[in-house]
């Protein structure tokens, strides 16, 4: 089975040749056939879906301007607030919350009239990179039911790969775009830090976070993000125009970047898989092929880049997940004895193993006695990473490296690890830390069939660069275009 | 028992809600009395996914007071997390400000009983969001209204400088006419403006030796009378405690303790200090600020003469009493009025007598200022003109005045309409006092009869003329033609 790209989609939707209701009857009937198995959603609103389908239709055939995203399914990673359905995070502590309000992303996507198919399962509140720590439900593989499809936006790739919509949206504190993009092959974008508006994406590690699409191809990323980009005055960390304008990011998508300069940390690299590795050279030679020169950069604080991160994001979840307490919204314990069990009993029966974990630890380096230790300290690495990145990027206009370091492993494999588990962001974290851009396009599969990534990273607002960077290498390859055969069972 | 001698410290933690159009974070306005929970937005509710953007007025309106305050502003200053679990609290953190304050090392000075000036150091000033009010109404349940969460509070802490209840209670009233000077606050401490903690103990000095008290936080003060009241029953009980027991200050025995305003005492609230963990770090959803030169000279020229130096100022520039230079200088617009018209030619003691007399009577009735009671500075500077000039009478004027406010007429267009010119004719005031003479004998044999009496007499008789004339006598040449009749 197969399908067209989202911007192929809304191509033929603007002209008529294929109905906005087609495509969405299409999607749901893949989710009504896969969705059984591979459990991408934790809602999905088939009816009013359908609604705004025919809507954009009959304003195409009545010669109407239609938005971007004319008609096309897309889906919504569940920690996005929507004032439709609920807004749960995966966590039990919001199961049945529905918001007041739209996130900004989620605005601009229902302006561009994109038809929203649902809502995608993710770790709970975002904090895990296998969807294992979803409080709600079990995400698969769509390339291998066995297996995680990564996280924490495995909702939002597990349905892109699946065809379960034609494009998503997903979040990035340290990977959670890009490691489940290559775990799923699919295309992965975490744009620089307060280019998309966190508005309304219900907050983990505040100073990390990004919005960002996840898609088919490199053009819908690109489609996407010039949708969802763009100065908010709701965030104050959003960039405003006059700093770093938004690029027209599809204009000059197909131009390929003459006299491409790519960075490589061959010793940072050595950790992954082998097969992961060749992967990975096999792309960065086909650049090479192609012209560009490909030179080692010096990365001296990448290894300390975990451990910054973890005190980091742990240290702003503990003080960012404080508000689920029983007391205003979310799940409320049965008759507590006193308000301070309206908030023990709360919390500790709504969140879960991994989000207890992450918040103790936070609330742990931001103790008094303990704070110059951990988090001053760790804002401290965070400075000298950026500054390794300023340098590198002096030399070479992007860096790639892995994604992840294995393709994906075994539901269960790594969930009483955690600090394995924590390894599977050992090459998307320095991003986050640093704030830059650095997206993840399918570049092969391993002997098991299972996708790899390629990450390329760029210097902040370099979005409109690194999108043809990788459409360079999308364009030399059909990796793409592979489906998972979960949709043909 | 030998000889007991003490000092007292205070210093104050003092919350003052900035009468900004909006709350600190987000765009809901400020309201007092309104319906629970109706001016709250998902921000101020602290919704999931929410961010907040800083309120610019806000951080004019404290900065201006700092200024005003002799603070120091700081070139860069952030915002903070400040965590604590409160159902007030919807975040269950308070956006607040920690090792980089707005402001910093400032003084204010407060008139002393002495009529001289006291300079009290203020060791910072910053801005934070005030939380909501939990209600106790409801059986069972408490409930939350949120319509006070996200108010924007300027936290001011002073040092210790503080000697006695009336010092603090100086403090308390200069800054409240400080900041309603400048308009940055209501300052109503009814409804919450402004809130006072003052930190008390004592320095005792007993048979050469000097001894301090457990220092002791006061709260729950809603009025300048219980602030006074608080710190005066305090240094009592600490007094008497440390005579009695010999208590002492030591490492964690700071205790809080609530006022009682209708017991008029304190009572215990939390016995040692807690070890509370606030767990601060900076806000990353609010970028820092970063205060710029010619921002800082806007608001520097906002600035205004202080109502305490302004006070002293009248006494000595137009021989006012201090009493009617505080009455005059406790509001602005008051202030700002009576120079309009002592500068437009009214005399000081004269144009002060017509606004505290009349004026601010009838702008408290109309819960206005005395500027927008209608007659503009001119007409009151006229009125006193013409009083000055003996054309009416003081008691005349009073009138006068009260009829502008009411017609919206010119002084002498009033005093004629009312017929209130005075008579200064000798011929005619002569044949009235003749008049009056003639009707009342005893009252002319009391006066012939010297003491006492005789002044009283004086009076009476004035008096009759006065009433005879409708008060129009102009009361200099009726006394001399009555004492030349007497004599």
């Amino acid at each position: 089975m197969d399908w067209p790209s989202a911007k192929q989609l809304r191509d033929k939707i603007k002209t008529g040749e294929v109905g906005s209701v087609t495509a969405t009857r299409e999607v749901f009937a893949r989710i009504a056939k896969a969705e059984p198995i591979v459990g991408a959603y934790i809602s999905t609103f088939e009816e009013a879906a359908l609604d705004k389908a025919s809507e954009v239709d009959r304003r195409i055939a009545k010669g109407e301007s239609v938005g971007q995203l004319a008609g096309v399914p897309i889906a919504i990673k569940d920690n996005m607030c929507t004032t439709f359905g609920t807004t749960t995070c995966a966590s039990k502590i919001l199961e049945n919350f529905q918001a007041p309000y739209n996130a900004t992303a989620v605005a601009k996507l229902l302006a561009a009239d994109a038809v929203i198919v649902g809502k995608t399962n993710l770790d709970e509140f975002a904090m895990g990179s296998s969807t294992e720590n979803s409080g709600l439900k079990r995400t698969a593989n769509p390339w291998d039911t066995k297996r995680v499809p990564g996280g924490s936006s495995g909702g939002s790739t597990a349905a892109v790969a699946a065809g379960l919509c034609y494009a998503a949206l997903g979040s990035d504190t340290g990977g959670s775009i890009r490691q489940p993009a290559s775990l799923c092959g699919v295309v992965g974008l975490k744009p620089t830090y307060g280019r998309v508006s966190r508005y309304g994406l219900v907050a983990y590690g505040s100073s990390l976070d990004q919005i960002g699409p996840v898609t088919q191809t490199v053009e819908d990323c690109a489609l996407l993000m010039s949708v969802i980009a763009g100065y908010d005055p709701a965030d104050s960390t959003s960039i405003d125009e006059q700093t770093a304008p938004v690029g027209d990011y599809l204009a000059k998508l197909d131009e390929p970047v003459k006299e491409l300069r790519i960075g490589i940390v061959p010793s940072f690299n050595a950790g992954a898989d082998e097969q992961v590795r060749n992967a990975v050279d096999e792309a960065i030679k086909a650049y090479g092929n192609s012209g560009a020169t490909v030179l080692e950069v010096d990365m001296p604080h990448l290894d300390y880049a975990i451990a910054a991160y973890y005190v980091i994001a742990t240290a702003e979840a503990s003080s960012n997940l404080a508000r689920y307490d029983g007391v205003h919204y979310g799940h409320r314990t049965q008759e507590p004895n006193d308000y301070i069990e309206v908030y023990t009993k709360s919390r500790a029966e709504g969140f879960g193993k991994e989000v207890k974990r992450r918040v103790m630890l936070g609330t742990y380096a931001l103790s008094s006695g303990y704070y110059d230790a951990y988090y001053l300290k760790a804002l401290k690495v965070r400075n000298l990473i950026r500054g390794d990145f300023v340098r590198a990027f002096e030399s070479c206009d992007c860096i790639m490296m892995p994604v992840s370091p294995t393709t994906a492993f075994k539901i269960g494999e790594k969930i009483d690890d955690p600090l394995k588990m924590y390894l599977s962001d050992i090459y998307t974290i320095a991003a986050n830390l640093a704030g830059i851009p650095a997206i993840s396009v399918p570049c092969g599969f391993d002997n098991g069939g299972l996708p790899i990534g390629l990450q390329i990273l760029s210097p902040a607002f370099g979005e409109e660069k690194l999108l043809r960077i990788a459409r360079m290498y999308e364009k030399q390859t059909d990796w793409h275009k592979k489906r998972p055969l979960i949709t043909d069972e | 028992m030998g000889k007991v001698d003490y000092k007292v410290l205070v210093g104050l933690e003092i919350h003052v809600q900035l009468c900004t159009r909006t709350k600190m974070f987000c765009s809901c306005a400020l309201a007092f009395g309104e319906e629970p929970n109706s001016r709250v937005c998902p921000v101020c509710l602290g919704m999931p996914g929410v961010l907040p953007v800083m309120n610019g007025q806000a951080v004019e309106f404290a900065a201006l007071a700092a200024l005003a305050l002799n603070c120091q502003i700081a070139g860069f200053t952030k915002w903070d997390r400040k965590s604590y679990y409160y159902p007030d609290l919807p975040k269950n953190y308070q956006i607040s400000q920690y090792d980089l304050p707005l402001a910093i090392n400032g003084h204010i000075e407060i008139p002393t009983q002495a009529g001289s000036l006291k300079k009290i150091r203020i060791r910072r000033a910053h801005l934070e969001e005030d939380a909501g009010k939990n209600l106790h109404t409801a059986g069972n349940f408490s409930q939350v209204d949120l319509n006070r969460a996200g108010t924007p509070l300027l936290e001011i802490v002073t040092e210790p400088d503080m000697s006695s209840a009336a010092e603090v209670r100086a403090l308390a009233e200069e800054l409240q006419r400080i900041v309603r000077y400048l308009g940055v606050s209501e300052a109503d401490m009814q409804k919450g403006h402004m809130r006072f903690e003052p930190n008390v103990n004592l320095v005792i000095t007993k048979d050469g030796k000097q001894y301090k008290t457990p220092i002791v936080e006061v709260k729950n003060l809603n009025s300048f009378r219980a602030l006074e009241k608080s710190i005066e029953y305090e240094i009592g009980r600490q007094l008497d405690e440390f005579l009695e027991m010999g208590v002492v200050m030591e490492m964690g025995n700071k205790s809080t303790r609530g006022w009682d305003d209708a017991k008029e005492v304190t009572v215990l609230q939390r016995e040692k200090e807690e070890a509370h963990d606030y767990r601060y770090f900076p806000d990353p959803d609010l970028v820092p600020v970063q205060v710029g030169e010619q921002w800082l000279n806007e608001i520097k020229s906002r600035l205004c003469e202080m109502p305490s130096k302004r006070r002293i100022r009248y006494v000595k520039e137009y021989g006012l009493s201090d009493y009617d230079a505080g009455v005059l200088t406790a509001e602005r617009a008051t202030a700002d009025f009576f120079e309009a018209a002592v500068n437009a030619g009214g005399e000081p003691k004269r144009v002060c007598n017509l606004l505290t007399q009349v004026g601010l009577k009838l702008a408290n009735a109309r819960a206005c200022s005395i500027a927008e009671l209608g007659p503009d500075a001119e007409d009151v500077a006229e009125l006193a003109k013409i009083t000055e000039a003996g054309e009416i009478s003081a008691t005349a004027a009073n009138v006068i005045l009260e009829e502008m406010v009411k017609t919206g007429k010119g002084p002498r267009a009033l005093a004629e309409q009312l017929n209130l010119i005075q008579k200064s004719d000798a011929g005619e005031l002569e044949g009235i006092i003749s008049e009056v003479l003639q009707n009342n004998p005893q009252a002319v044999e009391d006066f012939k009869s010297g003491g006492k009496k005789s002044s009283k007499a004086r009076g009476f008789l004035l008096g009759q003329v006065m009433q005879k004339t409708k008060g129009r006598a102009n009361p200099g040449v009726a006394a001399e033609i009555l004492d030349k009749k007497l004599t």
